[in-house]
């Protein structure tokens, strides 16, 4: 499909809404997979800023090194950047393919440097100053905004991100077990529920179950099959994809793990088996989406980045921009795109960040506008206040 | 009928008093009507209302004290005495035998020990350590709140703990605040939850774990941070309509520099003419070097700049505002009856919460006695914490649970757990945010897992864990004499399908009835 077909069929998601969405989303081509890394990972590791000595003097321990013959070096990019190695075999195909970008210098204005606030003030999506309403993330707005948009938070808990209005599932699929309550039960307690106000949300609680276990029983015949089943979050990912291909259209989950200020390694070590654990995850979602692949696309965030000179635990503090990554069948990647400055010490945030040239909400306003056609009004309730830019990622 | 085979298996666990009301109450017709009930339902319906969940033998304190009486002491509680095992085990741990200031300075050591090592594997397990250490002071707080929610004879003032601690809401993630939540429940929160609002207000505002969470203890002289300022208007006080303006709020944060945590033990070093100004009582400390000694105004009133006693008077005036007795009576009314509080109830409560100066007691006795109040039962969505204590309750009465993981869990998974709340607004009191499809799905698997006695809350912790035998006790003589008239046909049709004790208890757990207060 190209990509001017794509943005028209996007533009057509059918109104419908209700307790149906499981079924009513089937038509909704257009797909959006929010992926957050918490806890801050290291940017300049997995993009790394190949062209500037002065990353080398502040690395001594921990940089990766240009990209060589070596299988150790970075995987080239551009002149200016080059890929974590860990990514050599999930990821950067799909760089080469063209179905990867990269945005540095990402991130958001908040400069608290600390996670649990940045991760709020990001998923809220809301203006730094003045009121807050901490009922309301963004993910939440869109949803509202895309009328059928089948959201779901591929989490325990309902994450602050999709807090709002808009009435959000989650089921964390890491940990998915059977359901307790089988059919015959389910019918008996929805016969509780028949003619009070919970009628249909009891019975969509159940279908929801049933339909997912369903959706993952092929997952059990493959894994007889396979002589190595997918682990971690690689099959959380596999099950994203699947449900993302038939019954959701927004999806978010989280990945943990990335605070690292102590041996945080280099080609190889602690954070290098994140990013390869990470990379096996994504790069399974164009294999499960198959064809819906087109339509997808998959931004991946995280709340700041990480100073950056190593500090004396080899590893890596708090620090400010990040990097943005998107994916898709549609993406217009292979590029490292945005604002961007040389990275130096003079250009450095404070000293000891990488600056934030890209603002968060300016960046994904702009690509949301692309990928779903908002009008200014919709865009201005997403993100309200910002100024989209259009990094012309779709 | 289950209920048949049920007796038939499980008599030799039933006491003889237990059994005639149970074989009586059988004999009885089960209506199954919500409207008439007599006066032992009316007991059910009232004790249900008024505390985390009724049991039988909160039932029997009632009917012992007689309506006025129970609601009297519970509104003024003299004594909350817990089963003796349950108290040891409150009293042994960390949080209770280490005061606040001792147990951060103890925090603060294990982290700079930590940091200090040159190893990176060392390092990064005594980190781990330390995190550990800090999770577990955490469990502590919550494990404590939850057997008090479950034991305490106190049920209001425990109600009423929450209730603040989730309108005064921190989060449990920032820094070392899993080493304050323990003190701030027990020092700032629970002593003042039937009190006066004014004292409470105090107590939480110079608590180090509300100044850290909202970052006060940053807030200087010359470098404002206004996060706790503006908090403290439009959550604490005077709400978001409050009528407060930016310019208050940038004022109100003039006033609250200077508060902040010390935890060392000596004091900070002050400049020789403002000693004098300088207060430190624990871990909370206000340093008049980083106050702003300007004059201020606030909310349309002069405030002369004075040192710590401008926020005396800055909460004094917060407290005394017509639209913070407005703002609380509403909230409290949310959480006690409904999610939309009848207008004129409320006004009522607000009008007596002012001539009170604030008397929480009395702003509750308005609502608790109020018509509206008594001919509410059964309408109020129960949020997960409700929902969990009082399954556990009603299943296992007085009997003491060995683990509260299991209930811990539960809360995690609905969304709900303690001291979890990411954002200072607290966790929503109203049924739309607990009532989805994932949330009625999971409360179902929990209604399961303690249906079947096979949640694992008789299973101790560490690591010989030990396993007490403990089956439900739903189906007793409080269900058959007063809960199962309250009881909708559909729901005793569903229970009369139960194919086993287990899943009679699970239908009765997941029954529409059990959802609402």
């Amino acid at each position: 499909m190209h990509r001017r077909h794509f943005l028209s069929s996007a533009l057509a998601w059918p109104l419908v809404s209700g307790p149906t969405r499981l079924y009513a989303a089937a038509n909704s081509p257009a797909r959006l997979l929010f992926v957050f890394l918490r806890g801050a990972y290291d940017a300049a590791s997995l993009l790394v800023p190949i062209s500037s000595n002065f990353y080398y003097e502040s690395r001594p321990d921990i940089a990766l090194a240009r990209p060589s013959a070596d299988l150790a070096s970075s995987l080239p990019m551009t002149t200016d950047w080059g890929l974590h190695p860990a990514l050599r075999d999930s990821l950067y195909p799909l760089y080469q393919r063209g179905e990867l970008a990269f945005v540095p210098f990402f991130g958001t204005d908040d400069i608290s440097r600390s996670h649990f606030e940045t991760q709020e003030s990001i998923e809220l999506g809301q203006p730094l100053v003045g009121h807050k309403d901490y009922s309301s993330g963004f993910l939440n707005r869109l949803s509202t905004v895309l009328t059928g948009s089948a959201p779901m938070a591929f989490t325990n808990q309902l994450p602050s991100i999709f807090k709002g209005p808009a009435q959000v599932p989650n089921t964390a699929l890491s940990t998915l077990a059977k359901p307790a309550i089988d059919v015959r039960q389910s019918d008996i307690i929805a016969s509780m529920y028949s003619g009070t106000r919970l009628a249909s949300v009891v019975q969509e609680g159940f279908v929801m179950r049933q339909e997912l276990m369903r959706e993952l029983a092929t997952e059990m015949d493959a894994a007889s099959r396979q002589s190595i089943s997918a682990k971690g979050f690689e099959l959380e990912a596999r099950r994203i994809g699947k449900l993302m291909k038939d019954s959701y259209r927004l999806g978010f989950v989280d990945v943990g793990g990335w605070d690292t200020h102590v041996g945080q390694g280099g080609a190889t070590g602690y954070l290098a088996n994140r990013l390869n654990e990470l990379g096996q995850g994504l790069a399974a979602l164009p294999q499960e989406l198959g064809r819906a692949w087109k339509d997808t696309v998959v931004v991946v965030v995280s709340e700041f980045g990480r100073t950056l000179r190593q500090n004396g635990s080899r590893g890596t503090d708090h620090g400010h921009g990040s990097v943005l990554w998107v994916m898709g069948g549609s993406v217009r990647g292979g590029r490292v795109v945005g604002e961007q400055i040389a990275v130096e010490r003079t250009t450095l945030f404070q000293d000891r960040d990488l600056p934030v040239l890209n603002n968060y909400r300016d960046t994904l306003g702009g690509l949301f506008q692309r990928q779903f056609g908002l009008s200014q009004t919709q865009l201005a309730q997403v993100f309200p206040g910002a100024s989209a830019r259009d990094l012309g990622l779709l | 009928m289950f209920v048949e085979h049920w007796r038939m298996t499980h008599l030799p666990l039933l006491g003889a008093a237990t059994l005639s009301l149970l074989l009586a109450s059988c004999a009885a017709p089960q209506t199954g009507q919500n409207q008439q009930f007599s006066a032992a339902d009316t007991a059910y319906q009232q004790v249900n209302h008024l505390t985390w969940g009724a049991n039988t033998s909160a039932v029997e304190h009632f009917r012992q004290q007689g309506a006025e009486q129970y609601l009297q002491n519970q509104l003024h509680p003299a004594r909350c005495p817990l089963a003796p095992e349950l108290q040891q085990q409150i009293d042994g741990m960390r949080i209770t035998t280490t005061p606040l200031l001792e147990l951060v300075q103890q925090m603060e050591q294990q982290r700079k020990e930590a940091d200090a090592l040159g190893n990176d594997e060392a390092k990064k397990a005594a980190q781990q350590a330390y995190q550990q250490e800090l999770n577990r002071l955490r469990r502590e707080s919550t494990t404590r709140h939850i057997l008090r929610a479950l034991y305490s004879p106190c049920q209001v003032q425990e109600q009423m703990t929450w209730f603040w601690l989730n309108h005064f809401s921190v989060h449990q993630g920032k820094g070392n605040l899993r080493a304050m939540l323990g003190d701030y429940e027990e020092n700032a929160i629970r002593p003042h939850a039937l009190g006066k609002f004014r004292e409470l207000l105090g107590a939480v505002a110079t608590h180090p774990a509300m100044l850290r969470y909202l970052d006060n203890e940053q807030n200087a002289a010359g470098k404002i941070n206004e996060n706790f300022a503006r908090e403290l208007m439009e959550l604490h006080t005077l709400g978001v309509d409050g009528g407060y303006s930016q310019h208050d709020v940038q004022e109100l944060a003039r006033v609250l520099t200077g508060a902040g945590i010390n935890s060392n033990a000596s004091n900070s070093l002050q400049k020789k003419e403002l000693q004098a100004l300088y207060v430190r009582r624990g871990a909370f400390e206000f340093s008049p070097n980083r106050h702003d000694f300007g004059n201020k105004s606030l909310l349309g009133q002069p405030l002369q700049g004075k040192g710590l006693a401008e926020l005396n008077e800055a909460l004094d005036r917060l407290a005394a505002h017509p639209a913070t007795a407005r703002f609380i009576s509403h909230k409290l009314a949310v959480y006690w009856l409904a999610d939309e509080p009848p207008a004129a109830l409320v006004k009522r409560m607000a009008e007596a919460f002012q001539k009170s100066q604030g008397d929480i007691a009395a702003t509750l006795a308005v609502l608790l006695n109020a018509p509206e109040f008594a001919q509410a039962s059964g309408r109020k969505f129960k949020d997960p914490m409700r929902y969990v204590v009082s399954a556990v309750r009603l299943a296992y009465d007085q009997k003491p649970i060995l683990n509260t993981g299991p209930i811990l869990n539960w809360l995690e998974r609905m969304g709900e757990p303690l001291y979890g709340r990411v954002t200072p607004d607290g966790y929503p009191l109203t049924a739309n945010a607990w009532d989805s499809p994932g949330q009625m799905s999971t409360r179902f698997e929990i209604a399961k897992a303690i249906g079947s006695g096979s949640a694992g809350l008789f299973k101790s912790d560490g690591p010989q864990p030990q396993e007490r035998a403990a089956f439900p006790q739903l189906a007793n003589a409080l269900y058959f004499q007063s809960m199962a008239a309250t009881l909708s046909p559909a729901t005793l049709r569903a229970l009369e399908q139960a194919s086993s004790a287990q899943e009679w208890n699970t239908f009765l757990l997941s029954s529409p009835e059990m959802m609402v207060r």
